[in-house]
């Protein structure tokens, strides 16, 4: 026979267990699906970056071979990195400032402000082919209403998406359209600065310039801060555009100006078939966006101000 | 007149006396300059709001003409006959009617799947103790870095090797094993009931289990709201997914559908821009009808990194 006490320290201890237990029943849906399409592919994807694997036949250890070609022997690959980059150092500060901007104004009193904001943020709430194909009606040479505008203001409008240099330019330029959401996450912060420090800046005989750059700034750097990191993640997974977009539906045309990192990526393995290839080129992307967030946190340590000190 | 209105009214005026007295310490003198200055944002905010839907008023007039009118010059702002057979073109000959049915099962099943795994999951981190958790609750917000692409062809292939290839599995499959974002969102709504509630259940007698489908779901709504229009708007825009592991027309969904109609319409505008309607208004009708949801979910996301 057991000990009455040694008996209530079992059946607490086994409670307990059995509480860690179902916790576990509880997350494993997320654990098996963590291994099965996130950690497991990874694994595999890092190796079979250094294979010629193709689907069909048997995949053989070529070393570095993947890497090698992609840095010293694909011109396409730089120019693809290159074309987004582009993008990504144009559009994401450009989407920033814009969404700021818009924030500012629509965050005081005004007439209609409610009407106001659902129509800045309506346009970011749609998205998919239905809008490319809207944007590239828009942006249509000779009978698109963008150059028909700019002709009654007396100028030339480009051939936006057949003109190689202005293909980008014309992506930026939808995204802009689309960078309501922005707006909305800088409103809603900076409803959250406190109206004691606009006062006190006033009695210190703060104009509205100072106001806006030793209170209002600092005070919402942390959302400028996760804009900036999450624009250049999101920015760097640019795809779709440059593949609906294109140029009489050859992706990437003209000459390659809407080629995206992702878009060779995805020609390379769905195309070609030369997935070892596409592998190398996924996680080489994935080192540069890694390198570049953590440039981002660490520069963030001088101007992103987080109230009660130190994070 | 009754007490009631009486001491409403009386609220009101109080109430707008604050707001008064609220925006005189906002700007103690100038209240002229001020008006004058709000006036001229407005006049430039109602400008600059018209540029914005100028877009989607475009689409939908130009979804309404000829092809003989779109190529007059100079362009009329309104139909000047209207074309609702532009519809019924883009309909018949995009199939839209078709890719609108798979689109409409691949949603379904994309809410139904994320409802289910993401509240039971998030239950299981908010409120269960056990080892480990923190570590695997890192883990999880971790992964949320990664994108998307790194692990896109290794799936394929994983995909492809189970013979899942043209058919909806591969879209539809991952939905019920949770994904991190959503989790973490519920999560963190969870973490706002109080724990009482869960122990009174457990003196009720109820497990876990039932404590998570019969308390927690019910008092959940406004953030099962949030994720269920988030995943139907993912699923309603989804074309990555589709491209890859679809090849059948029979199973494309609007969002290849408007893709391939795109590829065989080109520059016929009106077709095209009838078709696009079709696709962004579903969505448009969404937004409007539960505005508040759309925008819960981006300031939920914001709060967790600012």
């Amino acid at each position: 026979m057991a000990h009455p006490q040694h008996a209530a320290a079992r059946r607490g201890r086994s409670l307990a267990s059995r509480e860690a237990l179902q916790g576990f029943v509880f997350v494993s849906p997320w654990i098996l699906g963590f291994l099965l399409f996130t950690a497991g592919p990874m694994l595999f994807s890092l190796y079979a970056s250094f294979t010629n694997y193709d689907i069909t036949s048997q995949m053989a250890w070529i070393g570095f071979k993947n890497y090698d070609t992609m840095l010293n022997h694909d011109p396409l690959f730089w120019k693809s990195l290159r074309n987004t980059l582009y993008f990504v150092v144009i559009s994401v500060p450009l989407q920033t400032a814009a969404g700021l901007l818009l924030a500012m104004i629509l965050n005081r009193r005004m007439p209609g402000i409610r009407l106001f904001r659902t129509v800045f943020y309506l346009p970011s709430v749609l998205s998919g082919v239905g809008v490319y194909v809207l944007w590239m009606m828009l942006l249509s040479p000779s009978a698109g209403l963008v150059n028909l505008t700019l002709s009654w203001l007396g100028i030339d409008g480009p051939a936006w998406l057949t003109d190689p240099a202005w293909t980008k330019n014309a992506i930026i330029l939808m995204k802009l359209w689309g960078s309501g959401s922005m707006m909305l996450l800088y409103l809603a912060s900076l409803q959250g600065v406190p109206s004691k420090l606009y006062e006190a800046a006033e009695l210190d005989g703060a104009g509205r310039l100072r106001k806006f750059w030793h209170v209002t700034l600092p005070m919402i750097t942390p959302v400028i801060f996760f804009e900036i990191v999450t624009g250049f993640i999101g920015g760097f997974q640019i795809f779709q555009e440059g593949y609906v977009m294109s140029y009489g539906n050859d992706p990437g045309a003209p000459m390659n100006s809407l080629l995206f990192y992702n878009l060779h990526m995805f020609l390379k393995a769905f195309k070609v078939f030369d997935m070892g290839y596409a592998m190398a080129m996924a996680w080489f992307l994935f080192l540069i966006v890694l390198l570049l967030t953590l440039i981002n946190l660490t520069l963030s340590r001088f101007w992103v101000h987080y109230e009660g000190g130190e994070q | 007149m009754n007490m009631a209105t009486f001491s409403k009214r009386e609220y009101a005026r109080e109430r707008e006396q604050e707001r008064k007295i609220a925006l005189m310490k906002a700007s103690p003198a100038k209240p002229l300059r001020r008006k004058l200055s709000t006036l001229l944002l407005f006049v430039l905010m109602t400008l600059v709001g018209l540029l914005m839907l100028v877009p989607l008023w475009w689409m939908i007039s130009t979804s309404l003409k000829s092809m003989q009118e779109i190529m007059s010059y100079p362009p009329t702002i309104v139909p000047e006959q209207v074309h609702w057979d532009n519809y019924i073109h883009a309909w018949q000959k995009g199939h839209f009617g078709r890719y609108a049915l798979n689109t409409l099962l691949l949603a379904g099943i994309g809410v139904f799947s994320h409802v289910l795994s993401n509240t039971f999951v998030a239950y299981g981190f908010a409120k269960i103790r056990f080892k480990g958790k923190k570590l695997l609750f890192s883990i999880m917000l971790g992964t949320m870095m990664i994108p998307s692409f790194v692990t896109l062809i290794p799936q394929y292939i994983l995909f492809s090797k189970l013979h899942w290839i043209n058919t909806y599995l591969p879209l539809t499959v991952p939905g019920f094993f949770g994904s991190a974002f959503q989790i973490f969102l519920v999560r963190q709504f969870f973490m706002t009931i109080p724990n009482e509630l869960i122990e009174a259940g457990k003196v009720d007698g109820a497990n876990h289990f039932r404590i998570w489908w019969q308390l927690m779901l019910p008092l959940s709504l406004p953030v099962i709201a949030t994720i269920a229009i988030m995943t139907f708007q993912g699923a309603w825009n989804d074309f990555t997914g589709p491209l890859i592991y679809i090849n059948s027309e029979s199973l494309f969904n609007l969002q290849i559908g408007l893709q391939a109609f795109k590829s065989t319409e080109t520059t016929q505008w009106h077709y095209l821009m009838a078709g696009s309607v079709i696709v962004l208004l579903p969505v448009v009708l969404l937004f409007f009808l539960f505005q508040k949801y759309f925008i819960e979910g981006m300031n939920i996301s914001s709060a967790t990194k600012g």
